[in-house]
């Protein structure tokens, strides 16, 4: 069976088409993705965004199926990002998943974005149970699969929506309880006025790369949920410190001049601690001893040494995929829809609508057992 | 406080390893005073400047909880010694069973939650007390909380034992209606999760808990609205 997957929750539009064979192995046809780069010092805004995905989409679909020589009579069925994401661009998307599924008379999936990621990280990695971190720009989760053998009964954090169907779903031990760790890192780059291209997060880890001193930030972890935005107050604030010099100059307590790869650095070490030690005591509460890094940030290098040393310590490993997978894409979508497809789930066209606000816990996992 | 040398005959014994530290049981001082020692060992993944920061902050706060909360007179283990630098706690050991344990016991009896009744009544008041001190336990779960060993007395008098509060390591000050309210939640969930009976055991936690401070009943109310959207928010994109 061959999907479809369109993806244009964010700032990335992404198609891709993948081919399901029984017992073997998903078969990437096509995975091609186009990024709206916004100005150094500037955040992608919705309208612009959906322009963007609006002016690309046609040439990416046709780009798509003819680097990978698929008929659109082959394909089974047409997967697209329901949520969660921002509104603007996710509507643009509906409506092209809309229009090729009226268009060619194919079945139509709706798909999570965050099992989307989940899903195409564990198959290319072959992690098979692991306590997922996904952690993009939006999104900062330790997630789980919820079967029956890991008693989650008596996890008081998320026993709250005990269902029948428990054991069909991911659930969500911890997450970010303001700001998403990349939507941290992004805004930061903008203070820096660090170029967006081709990610501000990517551009944040070369410069961390340089930076030596540590400088003091807020550490804020409760339980296995974190926060993110009193780090970026502290950071920005010593940002403006060190670019004007007043009231004095940033200063470490050894009274070494702070550079901005520093302030790099110190963000990612202080915010990567605070992912690893959630995701630790998710793996220590369910037992499990792989972990599965997912999303934009999980791209960095730092964030996936550092995992692995704490997975190393516990007696297991960490799984991570690079940005052909990381970072928002089609081929994900069009995965877990067919997943879920081949269940035999289809949205029906007057129910395809999309949705920013769309938790990765309200999703039947039926394709698991 | 420099870090001295603990005697290296000294056995410890691990009990429990969690995401964070390592529980021994082991002895202070004298090899016939029993202890429990809480180790926050270094983590490899930390910046050694980061880690030595939060592996002081955590075990200071801890402490100084378990200190404040034993000079009100709220039943938690004693504090014996505490290393900061090297991020050991030294405290009281409590021989006993955690209220999980009793209540898995007891329930499976017919007819059990009459023999656990006045526990049910010790939780609240020891709870509503901890509360009233301002303090909040950020894990407040059945295992966290233990009936103390009277003397090797079984379950019938489970009522008459102490109920002691144990792991503070997520607990914090705070005065709000809010935090004080989401111990509850946590500890209604980890009740009504272990067993149908339970939940109407809960219940009696929670009178007793209302008569235990002034500021109790607004704390209940605050308690319903948790209820209602859970720990979670709806997410966004």
């Amino acid at each position: 069976m061959i999907a479809l997957g369109l993806e244009g929750s964010a700032n990335k539009l992404g198609i891709g088409l993948i081919r399901h064979t029984p017992s073997k192995p998903a078969e990437i046809l096509s995975n091609i993705r186009h990024t709206f780069v916004s100005p150094p010092g500037e955040g992608f805004l919705p309208k612009d965004t959906a322009s963007h995905h609006r002016s690309w989409v046609v040439t990416l679909v046709k780009q798509s199926l003819k680097e990978s020589g698929i008929k659109v009579k082959d394909v089974d069925c047409i997967c697209y990002t329901k949520g969660p994401g921002m509104g603007a661009p996710l509507q643009s998307v509906a409506i092209v998943a809309r229009t090729l599924s009226l268009l060619w008379g194919k079945p139509l999936v709706g798909v999570n974005h965050c099992v989307g990621h989940i899903e195409m990280g564990r198959e290319i990695t072959g992690a098979n149970n692991p306590v997922v971190l996904y952690v993009s720009g939006g999104n900062t989760q330790v997630i789980a699969y919820a079967e029956q053998k890991f008693n989650l009964l008596f996890i008081p954090a998320f026993s709250h929506n005990l269902t029948p169907e428990l054991n069909h779903r991911y659930r969500i031990f911890g997450e970010a309880l303001d700001i998403a760790v990349g939507n941290c890192l992004d805004r930061f780059a903008r203070t820096l006025n660090i170029s967006n291209d081709p990610a501000p997060g990517y551009n944040i880890e070369q410069m961390a790369k340089k930076g030596k001193n540590l400088v003091e930030l807020p550490y804020a972890v409760k339980g296995m949920d974190c926060s993110f935005s009193g780090v970026l107050a502290v950071v920005d604030l010593m940002a403006a410190q060190l670019l004007s010099g007043k009231p004095k100059p940033l200063l470490t307590p050894e009274g070494q001049p702070v550079t901005r790869e520093d302030l790099c650095f110190s963000l990612q070490e202080t915010v990567f601690a605070m992912l690893v030690e959630i995701t630790e005591r998710a793996m220590a509460h369910v037992g499990s001893e792989q972990v599965l890094i997912v999303g934009g940030v999980g791209c960095n290098e730092r964030l996936q040494e550092m995992m692995g040393l704490m997975a190393r310590d516990r007696g297991g490993n960490v799984y991570a995929t690079d940005e052909r997978f990381c970072i928002d894409n089609g081929i994900m979508i069009a995965h877990a829809g067919l997943l879920a497809y081949e269940t035999g789930f289809v949205t029906p066209v007057e129910e395809s609508t999309c949705t920013q606000r769309f938790r990765t816990d309200e999703v039947l996992v039926k394709w698991r057992d | 406080m420099s870090s001295i040398e603990i005697d290296p005959q000294t056995p410890k014994l691990l009990i429990k390893q969690g995401a964070e530290a390592l529980v021994y049981s082991t002895t202070y001082l004298l090899p016939h005073i029993p202890a429990l020692l809480k180790h926050r060992p270094s983590k490899l993944y930390r910046h050694p400047t980061l880690d030595a920061r939060l592996t002081k902050h955590r075990c200071l706060s801890e402490s100084r909880l378990l200190i404040r909360a034993r000079s009100l007179g709220i039943p938690v283990p004693a504090v014996y010694f505490v290393d900061e630098s090297r991020g050991e706690i030294f405290m009281e050991w409590i021989s006993g069973s955690s209220v999980r344990e009793v209540l898995d016991k007891v329930l499976a009896q017919e007819g059990g939650e009459v023999v656990v009744d006045r526990m049910m009544v010790k939780v609240g008041a020891v709870v509503g007390a901890l509360h009233a001190a301002d303090i909040v336990h950020g894990d407040l779960t059945t295992s966290n909380i233990m009936v103390r060993n009277a003397g090797g007395s079984e379950l019938a008098g489970s009522g008459e034992r102490e109920v002691v509060l144990i792991d503070f390591g997520l607990g914090a000050v705070s005065t709000q209606d809010e935090d004080k309210a989401v111990d509850l939640y946590v500890l209604e969930r980890a009740f009504t999760s272990t067993h149908p009976k339970a939940e109407n055991l809960f219940q009696d936690v929670l009178k007793s808990y209302e008569q235990s401070f002034k500021g109790a009943k607004a704390v209940l109310r605050r308690l319903q609205e948790v209820r209602t959207r859970g720990r979670k928010r709806s997410m966004i994109g």
